[in-house]
């Protein structure tokens, strides 16, 4: 391999990781052996629970009191695995530093950034109070912060999501690590930020020569940035291959299901046309009124005293026609869960007009909008907390029936359950489970029957897959088109993520600042974007293959020197 | 992330192991806990335990009545020190100070059932419509809780203790008086942890999932808001069991609470030996002193250890060692293969 002649900066080998819980000892890490050279990026995949995390945080000395570690971690020639606080001390930061996933969280909020960043320096090397100033303003200005001069007196409060990941790999940076761990270091940011952070982390790869771990469980994001991948399956490494191989050739079927389950863009377009033409043949298009109507749709948030009202929707325009599935895209402040919640009665609207089966929303109230309820059925974005935790499966699923009439409780409405859930592929036995005795694709699926209880005409769907791994979302979107197929509901389906409202929607609708900037057919939209804002969210996205991504990087390239 | 995915899936597979009265909130905790924090746990459990039942066998294990003066030989005498017919000597009016601690864990456990189950229902009552409706009606019952909490509680518990008894001091009206004005000490308490749960439980998905669904107001606040809003009342109840006691205790040593006639009471009793101590005579001050000591000290050890075990970061646990601990199950993977051999499309 090409890593060969190269020096290792981290060897691990036979790494395993025991954790007390309640529920008895756990293995989270399971004899992984890995290793790093210097200016190479190695990915490490898998989904929640395959113990990636756990692996990235040993070689930190992260972990807590409750673990256990065996095997060897060896960092420039020295054993991680039972150094003392102090020995740790010494090498973080200057021989392994870390980018965590949640920029505004790794940040002090009442410190300035230059004050963070210093506090590193001043640690480790030395230097005094002016040194490490200039040294930190030198480290921001190449991350790209404009203006570092007297940026570095502001707090993190101040500077944008992208630009607080900067901040962290800034210090990271700063005092010359050789190996840099970053831990989902684009989740929590938008994927046109996303493109940015992960340039500038090829660049601190390629400038300053740093060895990075990168964990993610988003394959466009190893085929756009990592040399090397090794993917874990509970604990385990099952593949470990060069970049470009692993997506050719996959060799492990748990790799190879990995990869296929992956969305990808232009799938659904073949789809959706189908869709259409049934619809043509069936004679049903556009025939009926539609069941969702907006005209210039203004919402806004109450702005504390004395400042102006935030208009997080601004004037949007759109119809869902029965039985049709109409994807809204957009990144996070867009206003896309804003609509999907005043469609559902959740959100007050403050101007313009939203018709929702008939009913005009402007100054609804709850008690006339309370019977039409049972025609809306609303999935929401974190299964883990749609579920009241106390009751079962059967008695949350029954809720909506019991509420309006159709059953007295949930005995009575168990025929109905189980129905519900092997429509949604659930076995009978989770309906006495409780929420949280299920994974998180199976409380989805049964959050999706709760939702169908009462055969909805209008079905709302709020980032339904985000939290859950790629796999699972795979499954759940499929059951949601086999679903919306066999029942003919409309559908509102919220997402950022282009690729899978690709999947679903026959129209979709681009949202950007609280703005709608395009709406059309997948083909239309995805295939040829009309606004620079859906080019450059749509050339942002990574996608799962090597040699295909570095053309897009290209391109991007060029769509931003252009602008 | 692996970590508290490993902690989420865990209590499934343990649920499904172990008996049901395993779940009992106070049993499930001792099995739960290790090491310092067990031998808390248990030092209070074994204490309250035997403060209740003192409580239950007072009339067998007491030698003679709490307002017993004399008995076929002739009165007990005052201030007798400790040994022969009173093991632990008589106070200076007389009573036996043994039967006299022993019936006072009548009147304290009378107290804190009275005083918590009031306080509990009005305040837990009180948060949850406070919280849920909001508006008017919370700003007003948060300004007169936040009134009531600016008073000091001794105080406040001596002004209802004179308007509910009127000056009376029967055992049922002293009772009442002491545990209706601990009551109203602590129905804020009850009041604001209930109503900041039911605050933060009201933005929860489930809530709003109950209401897209059609829910009507009173069954989202009791099906869905209350039962998840008392997770924390245990450990506000063992603590304020606690102190009522003192609140009790402190009531009768200034002379608000039950005579001595009615019912024995160990604020009084202190009350009453505080010439003692200055003279010598230590046991009529030492053993009602200590009851109230031994007492709060076991509910508080409770109360304490149940705070520490209901936070994950504050619990401590054996340290993993065993090498044949169970691989991980990854919850995702094992509902993807379950669904595949339950014969879904691939």
């Amino acid at each position: 391999m090409i890593n060969a002649p190269i020096k290792k900066v981290v060897d691990i080998t036979n790494l395993e990781v025991t954790f007390a819980t309640d529920g008895g000892d756990v293995v989270a890490v399971n004899n992984v052996t890995l290793s790093v050279g210097a200016g190479e990026v190695l990915a490490i995949v898998g989904e929640s629970g395959s113990g990636k995390t756990v692996t990235a945080k040993t070689i930190l000395g992260l972990l807590p009191d409750t673990a256990v570690t065996r095997g060897a971690i060896v960092l420039n020639s020295r054993d991680i695995v039972g150094m003392t606080g102090s020995q740790l001390r010494e090498i973080r930061g200057t021989d392994v530093a870390m980018v965590f996933q949640e920029p505004s969280l790794a940040l002090n909020p009442v410190y300035t950034v230059g004050w963070q960043i210093i506090e590193g320096l001043r640690a480790h090397k030395g230097f005094d109070a002016k040194q490490a100033r200039a040294r930190a303003i030198d480290m921001l200005g190449k991350v790209g912060i404009p203006d570092a001069e007297n940026r570095i007196d502001y707090y993190p409060h101040q500077f944008s999501g992208g630009q607080k990941q900067r901040i962290v790999i800034a210090m990271a940076l700063v005092l010359d690590p050789e190996l840099i761990v970053a831990d989902e270091p684009t989740t929590a940011l938008d994927v046109t930020v996303q493109a940015e952070i992960l340039d500038l982390l090829r660049r601190c790869r390629d400038e300053f020569g740093t060895a990075i771990i990168l964990i993610t469980h988003n394959m466009g994001i190893v085929a756009d940035l990592a040399d090397r991948v090794a993917v874990m399956y509970q604990g385990d490494v099952v593949e470990e291959a060069g970049v470009e191989q692993l997506f050719s050739a996959p060799q492990h079927p748990y790799t190879q299901r990995l990869l296929a389950a992956v969305p990808r863009i232009g799938k659904g377009g073949a789809m959706a046309s189908a869709r259409t033409a049934e619809r043509v043949a069936a004679g049903t298009v556009n025939m009926a009124a539609p069941v969702v109507v907006a005209r210039d749709l203004v919402i806004e948030y109450g702005g504390r005293f004395g400042r102006n009202n935030f208009r997080a929707v601004d004037g949007v325009s759109f119809t869902i026609s029965p039985g049709e599935v109409l994807g809204l895209v957009g990144e996070s402040g867009s206003g896309k869960t804003t609509i999907g919640r005043a469609i559902g009665g959740l959100t007050k609207i403050t101007g313009g007009s939203l018709e929702v089966l008939g009913h005009e929303m402007l100054g609804i109230r709850e008690r006339t909008f309370r019977p039409v309820r049972r025609d809306i059925g609303f999935v929401f974005q974190d299964p883990a907390s749609s579920f009241n935790p106390l009751l079962t499966i059967a008695q949350c699923v029954a809720e909506p029936l019991i509420v309006h009439g159709r059953a007295r409780d949930a005995v009575e409405a168990r025929s109905r359950v189980n129905d519900l859930l092997e429509a949604v592929q659930l076995p009978r036995a989770f309906a006495d489970r409780f929420p949280h005795e299920l994974s998180g694709g199976q409380r989805q699926r049964a959050s999706l029957a709760r939702s169908l209880a009462l055969n909805p005409t209008l079905l709302i769907a709020d980032e339904p897959t985000s939290a859950l791994d790629v796999s699972v979302q795979a499954r759940v979107l499929e059951l949601f088109a086999e679903l919306q197929k066999e029942l003919g509901f409309a559908a509102l389906f919220i997402s950022h993520d282009l690729a899978v409202v690709d999947m679903l929607s026959d129209r979709i609708a681009v949202l950007y600042k609280g703005k709608l900037v395009e709406e059309g057919t997948g083909d239309e939209v995805l295939g040829a974007p009309k606004h620079p804002y859906t080019q450059r969210l749509l050339a942002s996205l990574p996608v799962p293959d090597p040699i295909e991504q570095g053309k897009r990087r290209s391109a991007l390239a060029a769509l931003k020197a252009a602008d | 992330m692996t970590n508290t995915d490993a902690t989420s899936a865990d209590p499934a597979s343990f649920a499904a192991r172990a008996p049901r009265w395993h779940h009992l909130p106070v049993v499930h905790q001792l099995r739960q806990s290790v090491g310092l924090q067990r031998g808390m746990l248990v030092v209070g459990l074994v204490i309250t335990g035997i403060f209740i039942l003192t409580a239950i066998f007072a009339p067998l294990l007491a030698p003679y009545g709490f307002a017993e003066l004399q008995d076929e030989n002739g009165n007990f005498g005052a201030q007798q020190p400790p040994g022969g017919a009173h093991i632990l000597g008589t106070t200076v009016g007389g009573y036996d100070v043994l039967s006299r601690v022993i019936w006072g864990t009548q009147t304290a456990l009378a107290v804190i059932v009275v005083a918590v189950v009031l306080s509990i229902f009005a305040g837990v009552l009180l948060g949850l419509v406070s919280g849920y409706l909001g508006g008017w009606l919370d700003r007003v019952l948060v300004v007169i809780a936040d009134a009531v909490f600016a008073f000091p509680t001794l105080l406040l518990a001596i002004v209802a203790a004179i308007v509910i008894s009127g000056g009376q001091s029967k055992l049922l009206g002293g009772v009442l008086a002491a545990a209706i004005s601990i009551t109203v000490v602590y129905i804020p308490q009850y009041f604001r942890v209930i109503r900041a749960e039911t605050v933060r439980i009201k933005t929860e998905a489930y809530v709003e999932s109950a209401k897209v669904i059609g829910s009507s107001t009173s069954r989202i606040m009791f099906r869905h808001v209350l039962r998840n809003a008392t997770r924390t009342l245990p450990l506000i109840f063992t603590l304020n069991s606690s102190e009522a006691i003192l609140t009790l205790a402190g009531l009768g040593f200034l002379g608000f609470g039950i005579e001595p006639t009615s019912a024995a009471e160990w604020g009084y009793d202190l009350n009453r030996s505080i010439s003692d101590v200055t003279s010598g005579i230590w046991w009529t001050s030492l053993f009602p002193g200590l009851a109230i000591v031994l007492v709060v000290l076991g509910i508080t050890l409770v109360g304490e250890s149940l705070n520490d075990l209901a936070d994950p970061r504050l619990r401590t646990r054996r340290k993993a060692d065993s090498p044949t601990a169970t691989p991980i199950a990854a919850p995702d993977m094992a509902a993807t293969s379950a669904t595949d051999s339950t014969g879904a499309p691939a």
